[in-house]
């Protein structure tokens, strides 16, 4: 699956990094990085990142 | 199990409903809401909507794929445990399996005399923010009375807008939850930002003829307003649920699971929702921001559908924010039961630093400027449940830290 991330949106909450280690992280900037390609045993902890995000910035696709 | 029933049509009733709906339960859900908007999301309304940046479409929730009955615009009125039936202010009855309450909070209203003068508002619905944002149009004085989280917010806005701003509190200091030291660096930010800033001043009213025109304070002087932001937090909203026969503190008072102390088919989420905290002492709390509200409406909408023994409990450490001018302000845990929050970390020109405290030797409170990397790994220690004392030696040992604070020895 593949994983979006609408950065005019996102403000590092960082709520992804706490759902998903392996998926999200912080630069030393603060600004998101993040894998666009995910495997599809971690869907749970990516839905969950998105569902959790305050700015509801990130879109999963199949 | 037939019908759940949701009574609160924002984020904790919004997310219930998508929970419950995922952990495969296809019965009924009705959510019942007193505005007649569909759940949108609350934050940018002190600021981007507010600011004109956002519009108020942009903040609707997605939830056209939802299933379930829309009971918008009518407010729940009472909730009738021994017909386990949900009573709405229009009289119509909607019976529950199991119900969650959602109702959330309301602002707390001027207690004086003036507070119904045309000029005079509150912010915590969409239909406020537009009617605030309509207002700045005309380029006012803006007064706010109170210094928390979303009177300092709406003053940052105004500044933004170049609007001429005094903000007024009682306390000494803003954002009193951060404590004297962070308080006082609110502080300097807003007057940094041309903010009148009035502190350990009183309000003895709110004066005008047809409008607003000011604030009187209580040691007689008078701060001209066109527009009076009354910021003085929020209520629960409980009150429909006085005879119900549920505990209430005045939160729904809730085991760990956000299943009600009186009631095994009554949960509740979010700021209307009371329940005990381990990072408290396991003391009830009752916490009113945007994560509590997604985490406790997911959690109580899974736990709905699950029997009672299998009910999951509420553990995590409560993460908010506010954004003030170019300061990202975060926090988790609870910084208000720490003995003193320290600063453990800064860069050297005191623009990003974390700051964080214990009690009874555990970590229980972190806030963050402008520091949204190192707040991750602080979160992780609250939730291991990580020793004071432990944090500050690693935070001092880390290469990665924001470096030592000015003043400290390393």
């Amino acid at each position: 699956m593949k994983v979006h991330v609408d950065m005019n949106l996102c403000q590092s909450h960082g709520e992804c990094v706490i759902a998903a280690p392996d998926v999200f992280e912080l630069g030393d900037d603060d600004v998101l990085v993040w894998k666009e390609d995910v495997p599809e045993e971690r869907r749970a902890a990516v839905e969950e990142a998105a569902n959790v995000c305050p700015m509801m910035a990130i879109r999963v696709e199949d | 199990m037939r019908r759940i029933v949701v009574v609160g049509a924002s984020l904790a009733g919004l997310r219930a409903a998508q929970a419950a709906r995922a952990a495969g339960f296809d019965g009924e859900i009705v959510l019942v809401g007193d505005e007649h908007h569909r759940p949108y999301t609350r934050p940018p309304l002190s600021k981007e909507l507010l600011a004109g940046q956002q519009t108020p479409e942009g903040c609707g929730f997605p939830c056209e794929d939802l299933d379930v009955a829309w009971r918008l615009g009518v407010p729940a009125s009472a909730l009738d445990r021994e017909r386990r039936t949900v009573v709405l202010a229009d009289g119509d009855e909607v019976p529950y399996d199991r119900a969650i309450v959602a109702t959330g909070c309301r602002a707390r209203p001027w207690p004086g005399e003036g507070g119904d003068l045309p000029g005079v508002f509150t912010l915590r619905g969409i239909d406020d923010a537009i009617a605030l944002r309509a207002a700045f149009e005309a380029r006012p004085k803006v007064a706010i009375v109170g210094a928390g989280f979303v009177g300092c917010e709406v003053a940052a806005t105004a500044r933004k807008h170049d609007l001429d701003v005094t903000v007024i509190d009682i306390a000494p200091q803003p954002m009193l939850p951060l404590g004297p030291e962070l308080g006082a660096r609110c502080a300097d930010l807003h007057r940094a930002h041309g903010v009148d800033l009035r502190l350990g001043a009183g309000v003895a009213g709110l004066r005008g003829g047809e409008r607003v025109e000011a604030i009187e304070l209580a040691d007689g002087t008078t701060v001209d307003a066109d527009v009076v932001v009354v910021a003085l937090g929020a209520l629960p909203n409980t009150e429909w649920l006085a005879s119900s026969g549920l505990e209430l503190d005045p939160g729904v008072a809730c085991d760990p699971t956000l299943t009600s102390t009186t009631d095994p088919d009554v949960l509740a989420a979010g700021d209307a929702a009371s329940w005990p905290h381990p990072l408290a002492g396991g003391e009830r709390v009752r916490v009113e921001h945007w994560t509590v509200a997604a985490e406790h409406g997911q959690l109580a909408g899974r736990n709905a559908v699950a029997p009672a023994a299998e009910r999951v409990a509420h553990t995590t450490p409560p993460y908010f924010w506010s954004d003030q001018y170019d300061v990202k302000i975060q926090a988790v845990g609870f910084p208000t039961r720490a003995d003193a929050l320290e600063i453990l970390e800064s860069t050297p020109d005191g623009g990003r630093f974390v700051a964080a405290g214990g009690r009874d030797g555990r970590l229980v409170g972190v806030v963050a400027f402008n520091a949204a990397k190192r707040l991750a790994w602080y979160r992780r220690q609250l939730a291991a449940g990580a020793a004071f004392d432990d944090v500050r030696q690693a935070v001092a040992a880390d290469e990665g830290a924001l470096g030592a604070p000015v003043g400290a020895a390393r």
